[in-house]
């Protein structure tokens, strides 16, 4: 079996790159669930200004591939800003995990924001009023009573996000980040086995993806409280 | 006795359809109003107009001295003193009844963890319902999650309580159970303004009734009068059709 034999001799990096895209899913899914409260916030917010500015960045993100945002902030902003994406941040050693973990957040932050929107929207206005009526302010009424219930029904949802940012780590690979298929990429250059290697890689993604949809399916079943 | 309420000259609209067209009314401490009108005729509007979950367009309302249309008064320290009851009871569902009742203490920084516990517990056995302390609002009938809704304004311990159709959602045999904890509310001395069709709890524990239509007071009196003897051809026609 000269497939498993490939698989095994190349599992140590392929384990390692794993890692490297789960870290960067995980990383930027937890800075893009911040950022989808904050402009979700913004979305629903009263002030002009602030409906603009989440309207823009929603735009900007969802108007244009990820490839384009990735090459615009990895190549274009350093030459407009004049620095340099580190290589050695975080945990990981000579990897972009800073500029992987920037472009991944900004977009998936834009798809949150959609979530936490529709996550907010979705709670009966009688749970804001009840707690207003209390003597709550906006915000005290947001964080205690509003948000647990939009984040709950936003749970199925987000382990979707987890799925699709988890995919779209693959074009990472244009910056160099050494992730599932950066790794193939590189392994296939010396040793010509495509056909393998990126059956491996389908193989890694389908394994995971699978796992967190019945997950996705299981936070679907249970929504009632107590229950 | 000053006021507990003082309404002058409200005026409410949405939009082009003006609600409240003009509402004076006062209410003295430990006072019961019940609000009666037909379906639209702005009573709900009205209720919330008192601690302003609706915007003021016109007019003035005071509760306890404050002026509510005065932008300098902090709306939420007045309506802690202004217990408001709803028709869907809106309980908290990621909360258990207990947790209802102690959110508001604590996050306003009222009262510690251990003293809001301790006051919830009280509160749930006023409404006696001690026993579904740690119980999810989604196991509790109608009638105890509008229980627990009332003991959630009391540990805030108000001095005004509001009631929107409070028994309107409950199925007929759970009605009594509500309109008799607040029948002791009202006989502790709570300053009371109800919206109600339940014209027993009226003429039982009321000590005024209103008659709303058209965006103003038509008619006004104690319950006995107003029930059995109403002037306005609109009240007449109206309690014919709830009696
Ligand atoms: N937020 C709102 N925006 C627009 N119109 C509203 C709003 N709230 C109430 N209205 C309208 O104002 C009128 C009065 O409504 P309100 O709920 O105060 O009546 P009500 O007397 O409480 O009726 P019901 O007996 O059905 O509860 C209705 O025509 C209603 O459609
Ligand atoms: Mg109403």
């Amino acid at each position: 079996m000269k497939a498993l034999n490939l698989f095994t001799q190349h599992l140590p990096t392929f384990l390692k790159a794993l890692a490297i895209t789960t870290y960067v899913t995980v990383i930027s899914l937890i800075f893009a669930t911040l950022i989808g409260i904050v402009f979700g916030l913004f979305k629903i917010s009263k002030k002009k200004p602030l409906v603009l500015a989440a309207n823009f960045y929603l735009s900007i993100i969802r108007g244009t591939p990820l490839l384009v945002q990735t090459l615009f902030i990895y190549f274009g902003l350093p030459m407009a800003l004049g620095f340099r994406w580190p290589w050695a941040t975080f945990y990981w050693r000579s990897q972009p995990i800073l500029a992987a973990i920037v472009i991944m957040s900004l977009n998936a932050g834009a798809y949150m924001t959609e979530l936490v929107r529709g996550g907010i929207e979705s709670v009966d206005p009688g749970q804001m009023e009840a707690a207003r009526s209390l003597g709550m302010s906006y915000g005290q009424a947001m964080v205690q009573v509003v948000m647990p219930q939009a984040l709950r029904t936003m749970l199925p949802s987000i382990v979707n996000q987890f799925i699709v940012t988890l995919k779209d780590t693959s074009l990472l690979s244009m910056i160099g980040l050494r992730e599932l298929v950066q790794n193939a990429k590189i392994i296939v250059a010396n040793n010509m086995e495509a056909l393998t290697m990126y059956a491996i890689v389908g193989l890694f993604y389908w394994v995971i993806v699978t796992l967190l949809s019945s997950a996705a399916s299981n936070l679907e079943r249970r929504t009632t409280y107590g229950k | 006795m000053a006021s507990k309420i003082i309404v002058k000259n409200l005026k409410k609209a949405f939009g082009p359809l003006e609600v409240i067209k003009d509402m004076s009314l006062e209410v003295e401490d430990r006072e019961v109003v019940v609000v009666i009108g037909p379906s639209g005729s702005g009573k709900s509007t009205f209720l919330r107009c008192l601690n302003r979950l609706e915007s003021i367009d016109g007019g003035t309302v005071i509760i306890d001295g404050f002026d509510l249309t005065d932008k300098s008064v902090d709306i939420n320290k007045v309506r802690r003193n202004i217990g408001m009851v709803f028709q869907h009871f809106n309980l908290f569902p990621h909360k258990t009844a207990l947790g209802n009742v102690m959110l508001a203490p604590i996050t306003l920084g009222i009262l510690s963890k251990t003293q809001a516990t301790e006051r919830g517990l009280e509160m749930l056995r006023k409404v006696g319902l001690s026993d579904k302390a740690n119980v999810y609002p989604a196991q509790l009938s109608g009638g105890q999650k509008q229980r627990v809704a009332i003991a959630r304004s009391l540990a805030l311990n108000p001095d005004v309580m509001l009631f929107d159709e409070p028994t309107s959602a409950l199925d007929p045999e759970m009605v009594s159970e509500v309109l008799a904890v607040m029948k002791e509310l009202a006989n502790g001395g709570m300053t009371m303004v109800v919206v109600t069709h339940e014209m027993g709890f009226a003429r039982e524990v009321g000590d005024r009734v209103i008659f709303m239509d058209g965006g103003y007071i038509v008619e006004e009196g104690s319950p006995e009068e107003l029930i059995r003897n109403p002037k306005e051809p609109r009240t007449i026609d109206f309690l014919r059709k709830v009696l």
